[in-house]
């Protein structure tokens, strides 16, 4: 049975009267018949419902969250509430899952063609499994922090979720098209046609 | 929580991804090897010691500023699944707009160039660099034919498109209901309202002291004024950017604001930026754009015509035709909605190693565009630093007034958050105008998209524009504007058409803008 582990991305989050709520409810089956278990309970996806506040955001769900253990999962289930009458509909989309552990099957980036509408949000969790440079994974020891970095976490600590996080940046610095090359134009031309429209 | 640290941790990797690159970098590099040479640096407490070095020298409240701007101007990581258009813009509704109001753009701009058989880019012959170079201090004095030029578009052609924004998946009965806006912003952005936009601006109270209030010749200067010059002087000596920030919300001493504009923003003026400067410089003498026409008559339309700023029309070109050429300004398309235009080499079209922006800083100017820049030559008088100043300030504010985004401080909250704080707490004084044609957002919106510039006299403008750094947002343009409205409610109450409200709110060079937002914010009943 895979192991899920679910990376999240904190978001504040209001409850109030009419807002999108969660219920994620796994399945599980040992020897024991399988059962329905509420595995997360009234997470919030929009903080204000009749506004576009959250309606088209990626949002992370992480195992530490879950009321339960992710061992042994069959089936998921999605329950969602109406946000608001405002909105012509709601749906989640893109929804991925993804595993830590030596199989490694987690797909970081997904595809998919779908254009989720405002009310809509976007699911993906996982986690990744990349080498990492070697000052992150060796995070030097007795560092003190001064007095004013209370209440920052430790830091070796935030360097051990670096690592996790790293292959994170790697992926957006690779979408990432900007090329600042100082220059405008090609060998010295800047003799240009109309401007294009694509 | 693990949450918190592994967000921390992200962002942590971000930056330091970002300053790798940069100047600073280099710098500590440098100072580091070099350091190396003083006494007080031992082997076997290297690190400890370089890093006390740093917080001795001030190389690290140096580098503090730079990580505190990158936090300011640059939105926090996405999540990982997020395309990069996600970052621009996370409503694809929003996206979509601004993609076709942008097709208009540059099929204005096309057909222009066709109609007047004028190159979007030409190389300058050496005697024309030559005679350019000449009278670079005084390009004012030019007088080109401009006749057959027309501004790209005006703020009242994008009020249309942002009137005629919908979202798709949204309740956009025929009949109005109650998921109608009454005003001419229809789309549900979330804005804040009077509690929120007082905790917001808590430090512009009535319980605080204000420079544009409590530094008039009645009030002995005692009182305020003498306090927070001197305060501002200590966080200028201490040169901490996120002191200044917070200084200035109480708005800034005129003979410190050029300085704390720069710690603010970030700006020191090094070698390389005015080598840089030059180097623009260079790159206007040797290219000659359409676009530079089209700044040239903006220019000639709009600040050459105002009493406060015809004496800097030297200064704007200097600023604006170097600005164009400026390809550092394409990093900030990563989280501006609007996308640079695109074209290619004569002759190379389609293929990808040809392709180039257009102008090379991607910005098209639109009527009004010079007042942005207007305002700071008050300021600052070296070109280098005053354009430094400037792109600074375009690329953290002044751009989201003139693309659709769903951003706070994008132009189409400013516009909601004004409409909906007029509805909420003038409810008459709105439905009157409303009635009579005359909807109230017509006439604020040129104020909004100008950033109140050209509207207000200059030391009141520079007063508004400190709170902008200070927030490090817009609204408070739209408060403002709410504010004006608030301010002439009894004139407005007993006009019958538009153009007698507009009449009404035409001049808005007397008024003070602190007491007005003070007014409106803390002591209005509501």
């Amino acid at each position: 049975m895979p192991r899920m582990a679910l990376t999240r991305k904190c978001r504040d989050s209001r409850l109030g009267a009419g807002s999108t709520v969660l219920n994620l409810i796994e399945h599980t089956s040992t020897h024991t018949p399988a059962k329905w278990v509420t595995c997360l309970r009234d997470y919030c996806l929009m903080p204000d419902p009749h506004s576009e506040e959250g309606a088209q955001e990626y949002v992370s769900l992480f195992k530490h969250q879950m009321l339960c253990d992710m061992g042994k999962v069959l089936e998921l289930r999605l329950i969602l509430r109406q946000p608001s009458p405002l909105w012509l509909s709601f749906t989640v989309e893109e929804l991925q899952i993804y595993q830590q552990g030596p199989k490694d099957l987690g797909i970081w980036f997904q595809v998919s063609p779908t254009l989720p509408a405002s009310g809509q949000y976007a699911f993906a969790l996982q986690s990744p499994s990349m080498t990492f440079p070697k000052w992150l994974s060796h995070p030097v020891p007795c560092e003190q922090p001064a007095p004013l970095l209370e209440g920052l976490p430790d830091p070796s600590r935030v360097s051990s979720e670096v690592q996790q996080m790293w292959a994170l940046t790697e992926m957006i610095r690779a979408s990432h098209t900007s090329t600042r090359i100082g220059r405008f134009d090609v060998d010295g031309c800047y003799d240009l046609n109309l401007l294009s429209y694509t | 929580m693990l949450q918190e640290e592994s967000d921390l941790a992200l962002i942590i990797a971000q930056i330091v991804q970002k300053l790798k690159g940069s100047n600073l970098y280099a710098q500590l590099e440098r100072q580091a090897w070099a350091s190396l040479q003083r006494p007080e640096i031992k082997l076997e407490s290297l690190k400890e010691d370089i890093k006390e070095f740093f917080k001795i020298s001030g190389w690290e409240k140096k580098l503090q500023n730079a990580v505190y701007s990158e936090l300011n101007v640059f939105p926090l990581p996405s999540h990982p699944a997020a395309p990069p258009e996600h970052l621009k813009e996370p409503l694809v509704y929003m996206r979509k707009a601004q993609g076709s109001w942008e097709k208009r753009i540059l099929k204005s701009l096309n057909s222009m160039c066709t109609e007047l058989s004028i190159p979007l880019a030409r190389k300058r012959p050496v005697g024309e660099q030559k005679e350019l170079l000449n009278k670079w201090n005084e390009m004012g004095t030019d007088e080109p034919d401009l006749s057959l030029f027309r501004p790209v578009y005006a703020p009242k052609d994008f009020l249309e498109v942002l009137i005629n924004l919908r979202n798709p998946n949204y309740e956009n009965g025929d009949s109005h209901s109650f998921r109608t806006h009454l005003g001419l912003i229809q789309v549900p952005l979330k804005v804040k309202d009077i509690p929120e936009l007082k905790e917001f601006f808590v430090e512009l109270g009535l319980t605080a002291g204000q420079l544009g209030i409590d530094d008039s010749t009645q009030v002995p200067p005692e009182l305020f004024e003498n306090e927070h010059v001197r305060i501002g002087q200590k966080v200028l000596s201490e040169q901490d950017s996120a002191a200044a920030q917070q200084y200035i919300r109480q708005g800034s001493p005129t003979a410190l604001r050029a300085e704390l504009w720069a710690l603010i923003l970030n700006i020191s003026s090094q070698p390389e930026d005015i080598l840089y400067y030059e180097q623009l410089k260079t790159n206007v003498i040797q290219h000659d754009l359409l676009v530079d026409s089209l700044i040239y008559k903006d220019v000639k339309l709009t600040a050459s015509n105002d009493d406060y700023y015809f004496v800097f029309e030297d200064y704007l070109y200097q600023v604006l035709l170097c600005f164009s050429r400026d390809t550092s300004v394409l990093g900030h398309f990563a989280y501006n909605s609007a996308s640079p235009p695109k074209s290619y080499i004569r002759g190379k079209l389609g293929l990808e190693e040809y392709a180039v922006f257009y102008p090379p800083n991607g910005v098209i100017p639109f009527h009004g565009f010079s007042m942005y820049v207007a305002p700071l030559c008050f300021l600052y008088h070296e070109p280098s630093k005053l354009y430094q100043i400037f792109r600074e300030m375009y690329v953290r504010f002044f751009f989201r007034l003139h693309s659709i985004s769903s951003h706070p401080s994008g132009i189409v909250s400013l516009c909601l958050l004004f409409e909906t704080l007029l509805q909420t707490y003038l409810p008459q004084l709105f439905y009157h105008l409303r009635e009579i044609g005359a909807q109230p957002l017509r006439i604020s919106f040129k104020w909004m998209v100008r950033a109140f510039s050209g509207y207000l006299a200059t030391d009141q403008l520079l007063l508004l524009w400190d709170r902008i750094l200070g927030y490090n947002s817009l609204e408070i343009l739209a408060v403002l504007a709410a504010a004006v409205f608030a301010f002439r409610a009894v004139n407005l109450m007993e006009v019958t058409s538009l153009a007698a409200a507009e009449a009404v709110l035409a001049d808005l060079s007397t008024l003070k803008v602190m007491p007005l937002l003070q007014i409106f914010l803390f002591a209005t009943v509501t």
